[in-house]
């Protein structure tokens, strides 16, 4: 499935260069119980400055299409251009920071060791380190944390260290793999404002995995509708809501009629079925 | 009035064994005392046909109390009451000049040093061996039957053959002791590391590979802070364990100084009360060894945040 990005779509017209393109990709697993495709044959662009989510049920890919993304595994047929480069070019370039399902914080560390950390592998000097440090902190609401340790902080406020970890670097895109799936709803509601804002700012591409169908709609500019077995992108969504919309826009109709869209969109995919 | 104070004394009576001295050290006491009478009834019990022999040899009359008394104060009783032992251990400490040949301190010192060494030497081999195996996997496959291997022979029978060839070598004193103690030492710390330098979650490593981080800085800044845990779990058994290396490798050397060499001459000299003294030495020895290691360790984990 190849989708033409309609340039209305982005609030940015400044952004209509490709940022991650990705043409026929498929990966199968050798697993003890044979073979697993968890990507079939998938094609998908995504302009720079865009919010994009992928949604579905487990199993479907949509974390392994991450980790393709990401050079964290590689694909067994396809190709893939991140920022103009191959996978791997744009992994040792340091072209994206990535979230992980849990916070990831390295327990031995301060808050500001931790966010310091990319930067210290990267070679950053002990000045910039800091500063960037305190910059990234403050992004996230965290100042005055920085030094504390992980198991001093809430779970909500362990993964806004690790999204300001991702952004420390200042890469042009942000993959993030369930970032709020362990976090209660009201966590999540907030951090997803804050994380809209975040965007807002930072003008950066984000590749969002999500579970939550009012998630997706919330934050994205486009939501990737996947399916397992194998796992395929069944529908692509543009969602344009205004870039500073509140959280109040989930009662509206045309928030609704996505939402239903989407959830169309994963029972059409049989995902329930077995 | 009286059932008043009564009551009044109760809680009284309950309170000290509240109190934080009483909650620490009631166990341990306790354990203690009950080992005593234990090792008391013991020692009347092996010395007595002893004790009975040398009255009967000198045909004197005795009564079970003297009977009993003797097995307290024999002289080379086979099992010495505990403060037979004491008394043996602090004249030992105490009663000498710290450099005289009979003082336990001296003797110590010289199993000290050989045990330090060796520990330090165990320590280096374990974790450059650990290291060595998580980078490769070729290593993994042909270090580790040998890692495994080296501690199925005896360390008994390994000593002497270790005290003769590198005696040929022209070493002598305190090195062989110390490889000997060493060769004993690297193993627990190699398992130990080989499991802490894995022990990162995959998503750390996954987020190392994000950052296009080297597998140097992926050692320095994920692998050996995560293995600190495990490294201190090894490095307690293995102080104990070079302990035990440094005494084991005095016995062949027929050694002069040293906790192995007061064992052995102890038993040369049927001279039970000096072997047990000995024994306490290495004990205390051992659980100072341990207690600094644990020490380091509250230190370390101070510094790395650990949860109290």
């Amino acid at each position: 499935m190849n989708i033409v990005t309609d340039a209305t779509a982005i609030a940015n017209p400044s952004s209509r260069r490709i940022a991650v393109d990705v043409a026929e990709v498929s990966l199968t697993f050798d697993t003890a119980d044979g073979k697993v495709e968890a990507l079939s044959d998938v094609s998908l662009q995504i302009a720079a400055g865009e919010f994009v989510s992928f949604i579905g049920p487990s199993g479907c890919g949509k974390t392994t299409m991450l980790r393709v993304i990401a050079d964290l595994q590689q694909p067994t047929s396809g190709h893939l251009s991140v920022n103009g480069m191959t996978a791997e070019q744009a992994r040792l370039a340091r072209a994206y920071g990535y979230v992980f399902q849990a916070p990831a914080l390295f327990p031995w560390r301060t808050i500001e060791a931790n966010l310091k950390l990319p930067l210290q592998i990267m070679g950053y000097s002990e000045s910039d380190q800091t500063i960037l440090a305190k910059r990234y902190l403050e992004l996230v609401n965290l100042t005055g944390f920085a030094r504390k340790f992980p198991w001093q902080l809430s779970g909500g406020m362990q993964q806004r260290v690790s999204i300001a970890r991702a952004l420390s670097f200042d890469p042009a895109l942000l993959l993030m793999d369930e970032p709020f799936g362990a976090l209660d709803e009201i966590v999540r509601d907030h951090l997803n404002a804050q994380l809209l804002e975040l965007w807002g700012k930072t003008n950066k591409t984000v590749l969002f995995v999500t579970h939550s169908i009012p998630e997706a709609v919330f934050l994205s500019t486009k939501i990737v509708v996947m399916s397992p077995r194998p796992g395929r992108i069944i529908d692509i969504i543009d969602c344009n809501f205004p870039r500073d919309r509140t959280l109040e826009i989930r009662e509206t109709p045309e928030f609704m009629a996505i939402a239903q869209r989407v959830r169309t969109g994963l029972r059409a995919g049989h995902s329930y079925d077995e | 009035m009286t059932s008043s104070a009564a009551a009044l004394s109760l809680p009284r009576a309950a309170a000290w064994r509240q109190h934080p001295l009483a909650v620490r050290f009631t166990p341990i006491v306790t354990v203690v005392a009950a080992l005593m009478v234990v090792w008391y009834i013991a020692a009347v019990l092996m010395n007595l046909s002893l004790v009975r022999g040398g009255f009967e040899r000198e045909e004197a009359p005795y009564t079970t109390m003297e009977l009993i008394a003797g097995t307290m104060e024999a002289e080379r009783p086979l099992l010495p009451a505990p403060h037979q032992v004491a008394g043996a251990f602090l004249d030992g400490v105490f009663g000498y000049a710290p450099n005289a040949p009979r003082s336990l301190i001296y003797h110590s010192a010289v199993t000290l040093s050989a045990t330090l060494l060796g520990f330090a030497l165990g320590a280096g081999l374990g974790i450059a061996l650990a290291l060595s195996i998580v980078h490769s996997r070729v290593l993994e496959r042909s270090l580790m039957p040998w890692i495994i291997c080296s501690q199925m022979v005896p360390i008994l029978a390994l000593a002497p053959i270790f005290i003769v060839v590198l005696g040929a070598i022209g070493l002598q004193g305190l090195l062989p002791k110390s490889i000997i103690s060493a060769y004993l030492s690297f193993f627990p710390i190699t398992i130990g590391m080989v499991k802490g330098f894995n022990a990162p979650e995959p998503m750390q490593l996954d987020l190392m590979r994000t950052w296009s981080a080297t597998s140097r800085q992926v050692l320095t800044r994920l692998r050996w802070p995560t293995a600190m845990p495990y490294l201190f779990a090894s490095l307690k058994v293995a102080i104990t364990i070079s302990l035990i290396g440094a005494i084991v490798a005095e016995l062949p050397t027929g050694a002069e100084a040293g906790i192995g060499a007061r064992l052995l001459a102890g038993s040369y000299y049927g001279q039970t009360v000096q072997i047990w003294a000995a024994l306490v030495a290495a004990a205390v020895l051992a659980s100072g060894l341990i207690a600094l290691v644990g020490l380091a360790e509250r230190m370390v984990g101070r510094r790395m945040g650990t949860r109290a």
